[in-house]
This record gives structure tokens, sequence and C-alpha cells, in this order.
């Protein structure tokens, strides 16, 4: 594939994007491609500028510095009203003087198109959605997840190139997010329009996206697909705001060519591949992350595992599906975390159990 | 339902009636055969009434009241919407200061912004006619119609704006399919508080008037004399009336435009 060929697969081209707001710096010069049909998340705290990203994006700010291309586009200078992006506000921004279908078709009616043509248009839209017969429901006795889907017909009747979701799902509670996450992917997958979205909200992003892109203080941490994000977290701050993460202090004992033998702080020594180090790492003051679900609780005693170590149960949090067990390390008062599935018949330990736990040399991060 | 204290009570029926028993002697004598404003009572006619018909500087006082208290009320309403929007979405130098200064009309006597008026305008050569009483009804509504249009502008949430906006609309259409449609029931009571407070008037009215008094002025003018006392005891129950149905339609589109605006999710 030529470089040429690749810039035509992108839909929207951010180059050195800065925002201020009076002295505070909260986006700081975002290089960014998004490619066509992709469901992209801008993943991060609150505060971390990704909202102002995405506001940029859709032209409700304008950048300080830096070029927005959507659609081999500029958008310098292009008003909200002219761009190829519509929106899903976080609050939804139903407009609360219209009923449903009025809401739908505004962007239509602003177009001038036939009265008939919007009216197909809307019901299609409606139907797509799930709002089936809501046409003339006042949008005062919607519910939260009917808002949420008004919202979404009214910016996808306009045929957007690009979708913007602001933080979609927040006010939803969990089983409606979990429904409408499927729907959001399904929608997305049918149409094919590219899509983004914020969120703080690790597992929405893991679920949702084709790939992650996780900010912190206006930067982008590290990019990359949801397994790339999860598996292989670049520095402590992604390992920690991504899923659990157990970190331990490490400090390197030996080298080979090819491997590093390291002394994990009060489990002992491992040898790995060089490979899995990144680069700048110093070797005398490793950060070294765990996953909980890295660890496997052996249950029987004739269990082997490539190491182990004997532990107390210090703290139990049953969720059905899985068991997380807080551990106290050993000579240590640190505690680490590990998850267990609860597959049928298997023993759930009570406090102060003693437990034997085995992990492998290979599972183990080292973190920047 | 649990009884009322009788403290609490007697207090309550001691203030409706000092409030109001004075209000009911308007249609009393309004409707009394004698031309004495006392009891007993002589009997009923409704010649008061009639007698207003024929009065033709009443009818000027009311044509000019009409004309003074509708102007003020439109001109007042548009500086409300303007200072409103602007309080309710825009930062700039001096916003406290001019916020103040456009308020304190509310909080500075009538008379002292009459007398002041006056010198003003006699300084400058302005004779005194229809506009000079609206000019100072402007003063004293704006203030009025502020402060119901900015709690309907500052309650708007600002993502609608934006939606409309991302949705293609202009500005200008954003405010004629949005902002608009929702901060009516706003401007609707604006013009009817206004319009009242115009309309009763009366001391900027009588230092700015020329040479057509105002209703509330041809009424003061009257009172000199005593036989003309039920015929303005007759008007003032319709003045009465006219008021509690201009009230009942502001508290009504005042909810709405609570309501209205109070529906969208935080």
């Amino acid at each position: 594939m030529t470089s040429e060929q690749n810039d035509n697969e992108q839909m929207v081209e951010l180059r050195g994007i800065r925002k201020s707001f009076g002295d505070l710096e909260v986006v700081k010069g975002i290089d960014l491609n998004i490619a066509k049909g992709e469901f992209f998340s801008l993943l991060g705290p609150s505060g971390c500028g990704k909202t102002t990203l995405l506001r940029m994006i859709a032209g409700l700010e304008t950048p300080d510095d830096g070029t927005i291309v959507i659609s081999q586009q500029s958008m310098n200078g292009v008003d909200a009203n002219k761009r190829p992006t519509n929106m899903v506000f976080q609050s939804y921004a139903i407009f609360p003087h219209l009923n449903v279908g009025e809401n739908v078709a505004y962007g239509l009616i602003k177009q001038r198109l036939p009265k008939a043509e919007i009216r197909q248009r809307v019901d299609a839209m409606l139907k797509m959605v799930d709002l089936d017969g809501y046409y003339n429901r006042p949008s005062y006795a919607l519910s939260g997840g009917q808002r949420q889907r008004v919202a979404l017909a009214r910016a996808l009747i306009l045929e957007p190139k690009v979708l913007l979701l602001d933080e979609p799902l927040s006010a939803l509670d969990k089983k409606l997010r979990e429904q409408m996450q499927d729907e959001l992917r399904r929608i997305q997958r049918t149409l094919g329009i590219t899509f983004i979205l914020v969120t703080h909200d690790q597992e929405e992003a893991l679920i949702m996206s084709d790939r992650i892109a996780v900010m912190f203080d206006g930067n982008i941490a590290q990019l990359g697909t949801p397994k790339e994000i999860y598996d292989k977290p670049l520095s402590k701050r992604v390992a920690s705001f991504i899923g659990v993460m157990n970190f331990l202090k490490g400090k390197c004992v030996g080298e080979t060519k090819t491997d590093i033998k390291v002394e994990v702080a009060t489990l002992g020594q491992v040898s790995f591949s060089r490979d899995l180090v990144p680069e700048g790492v110093s070797l005398d003051h490793l950060n070294i992350g765990f996953r909980p679900e890295m660890f496997t609780v052996l249950y029987d005693k004739k269990e082997k595992a490539e190491n182990t170590f004997m532990s107390e149960v210090k703290n139990v949090d049953y969720y059905g599906d899985m068991t997380y067990y807080t551990l106290a390390l050993p000579n240590s008062d640190m505690d680490i975390t590990v998850s267990m599935r609860n597959t049928s018949g298997r023993y759930v330990y009570g406090l102060g159990e003693a437990i034997r736990v085995g992990w492998r040399s290979s599972s183990l991060l080292i973190l920047n | 339902m649990k009884k009322p204290p009788l403290l609490l009570f007697s207090f309550v029926i001691i203030y409706l009636v000092f409030l109001y028993a004075p209000i009911m002697l308007l249609p009393i004598f309004a409707f009394n055969d004698s031309s004495i404003i006392a009891f007993p009572l002589s009997g009923f006619t409704v010649d008061w009434f009639v007698g207003l018909m024929g009065e033709n500087t009443l009818h000027r006082a009311l044509k000019n009241s009409l004309i003074i208290a509708i102007t003020a009320a439109v001109i007042s309403t548009c500086f409300g919407i303007l200072t409103a929007r602007a309080m309710a979405r825009h930062n700039f130098l001096g916003k406290r200061p001019s916020f103040g200064l456009i308020m304190a009309p509310l909080f500075l006597p009538e008379i002292i912004i009459g007398v002041a008026l006056l010198i003003v305008l006699i300084q400058l050569g302005i004779s005194l006619n229809i506009w000079t009483v609206i000019l100072g009804h402007i003063l004293i509504c704006t203030p009025f119609s502020v402060s119901i249009l900015y709690s309907a502008f500052n309650n708007m949430d600002k993502s609608i704006e934006e939606a409309s906006l991302d949705l293609g609309e202009t500005r200008f259409g954003t405010f004629r399919r949005v902002i608009f449609p929702l901060v009516k029931p706003g401007v609707i009571a604006s013009l009817l508080i206004c319009f009242t407070i115009s309309l009763d008037e009366f001391v900027i009215a009588f230092f700015l008037t020329g040479v057509e008094p105002t209703l509330p002025v041809y009424i003061w003018a009257q009172l000199r004399f005593p036989s003309k006392l039920p015929s303005i005891m007759a008007l003032g129950f319709i003045l009465l009336l006219l008021s509690l149905i201009l009230l009942a339609i502001f508290e009504y589109y005042r909810r709405r435009s609570e309501t209205l605006i109070g529906n969208q999710p935080s």
C-alpha cells in the first residue's frame, strides 16, 4: 500500500492541535489519524482534554493551533453547522419544545426537503433506533434511554461522515448501558460511519472500540487496539487506568544476550526475554505490572506452576462469576489482587485462609 | 386535616382584611346610587359607568396610557432580551457594573428618577410629551424584564444551542427555532408585567407628562372634585379587573416558562 492510498483511508486527521482556556492548556499538541469506518475512542479521566478535542472536531471550539482535516478537507474556519460531523451530547440536548419526530427532523427541515420525504426518513430512522411509533411523543415524556436514542437518531439522520459521541452512556444505568453499547456497535457496523466516542469508562472503550487513544493531561499517552492497550500498557499510568493492575518493584540481577534475570520484590527471581523490556527503562528500578487474572490459585497441592508462593487471604470480593482475593505478599506489608473465575464447584476461600498461588514469568509486564 | 393554631389563623384573617377590604370598597361604591362615599348605601346603579363613557378627557388619558404602556413594554422587553442574553451567555469587561446600573432603577425612589429626568429634559430643551413618559417608563420597566428573562436564558442548557448549530442550523436560525420558542413564555410574561407597571405608574408620569395626562394622572386630577369620586370608583373597579386578568395571564406564562426550561435533564 502506498502512502497516498493510506492517506485516502483517513477520515479525520488532527495535526498539532492545541487549545488553552485562560492559562490552562487542556490540549497540548495532538496528532492523530482516524480511519474511515473506524469506531475510535478517546479515553481518559475527567479534565484530560478529551471532550475539548471532540468539540474542536465538531467545530464547537476553535483550536489555538493546528489543523483539523475531515475527509481531506481542512476544517479551519468552517463553522459547526457546515461540518460533515454530528454529535450526540452528554446531556442529549433534546429540544424540549419539540416532540420526538420534530427533534429527529430538525436538521432535515433546515435543508428544506419535501415534507413527505422528511417524514419517511424520520420514520425509518426511528425504526432503526427502536423508537417505532414514537413520532408524536412529547420529549418530556421520554426516559433516559429513549432520549439517548432520539439524540442518536437526530444526528444519524443527517448521514454525517463522522458521528461524535460525548459520554453518551454515562447517564444510563448499568443494564441499559450495556444494551446501548451493543446497539451502538450494531448501528456503527450497519452504517459504516466513523464513530468517535469520548468516555472515561475503560470497560466501555474496550468493548466498543476498534482503537483507543488513552489521554492524560492533554496528551495521548497510548494509542492502540483494545487488546494492545490492555495487554501492553506502555506506562504505569495507562496500566492503572485500564483495568486492575498490581504493581511490584523489581531490579535486574543478571543479563544474557537474549534474556534478563529480574528480582521481583518478594516473589523471587525470574528470567524472561529482553523483548518484553521497553526502551529507556532503568534496569535497576523496574516497575512491574501483574493483572489479577495472570495469577492462578492452586487448589490442589500437586498442581504445578512455573513460580509459586504461599499467602494468606486478607479480603474477598465475591462478584458471582468472579472472585477477587486481596492477598498479603510474602514477607511484605504490600497486598496484591488475584482474580479467579468461579467455575462450577470451585472452592471460594474465606478470610485468613492459607492460599497457594502460581504465576508465569512471561505474564508480567515491564512498565515505564 | 389539622386545625391551624388560633393565633396564626387570626393573623391571616386580619392580614387579608387589611389588604383587601379597601379594595372591596371599590365595587361597592362604584355601584352605589349616591355621590357621597359613605355608608349606608343608598341603592344600586350603573350610572357611574355610563357616565365614564361620555368623559372625553378620560378617553384621551386612556389612549395616552395605552400608547405609553404598549410602547414601553415592547421596548423594555427588547432591551430585556438583549441584556438577559448577554448576562447569561457572555463574559465581558464591566459586566457586573453594567448589570448593577441596569437594575438600579428597581431600588431608586421613583420621585428621584422623575425629578432627575425632568431636570435633564428641561436642560436639553426637550418638550414634555408622551415620548418623555415612555422614556421614563422604559427606565423602570427594563429591570423587571431583565430579571424575568435572565432566569429563562440562564436556565437553558447551552448544549441545546450547540446541538442546533451542530445539526446544520445557522445562529439566527437557532435563535428563531430553538432559543426564542424556549424563552417565549418569559417574553410574554415580561410584556405583560411591563405593560401593567407602565399603566399603573403615577410619579414619573406626573413629572414627565406634558399637556396630555396618562390615566393615573387623570385620576389624581379628578380627585379634587368630590362629585367625581364615584366615577373614579367605577373606573378603579374596571382597572382592578383588568389588572387581575393580566396578572393571571402573566402567572400562566411565567409557570410555562419554568416548566419548559426545567424539563431538560442536567
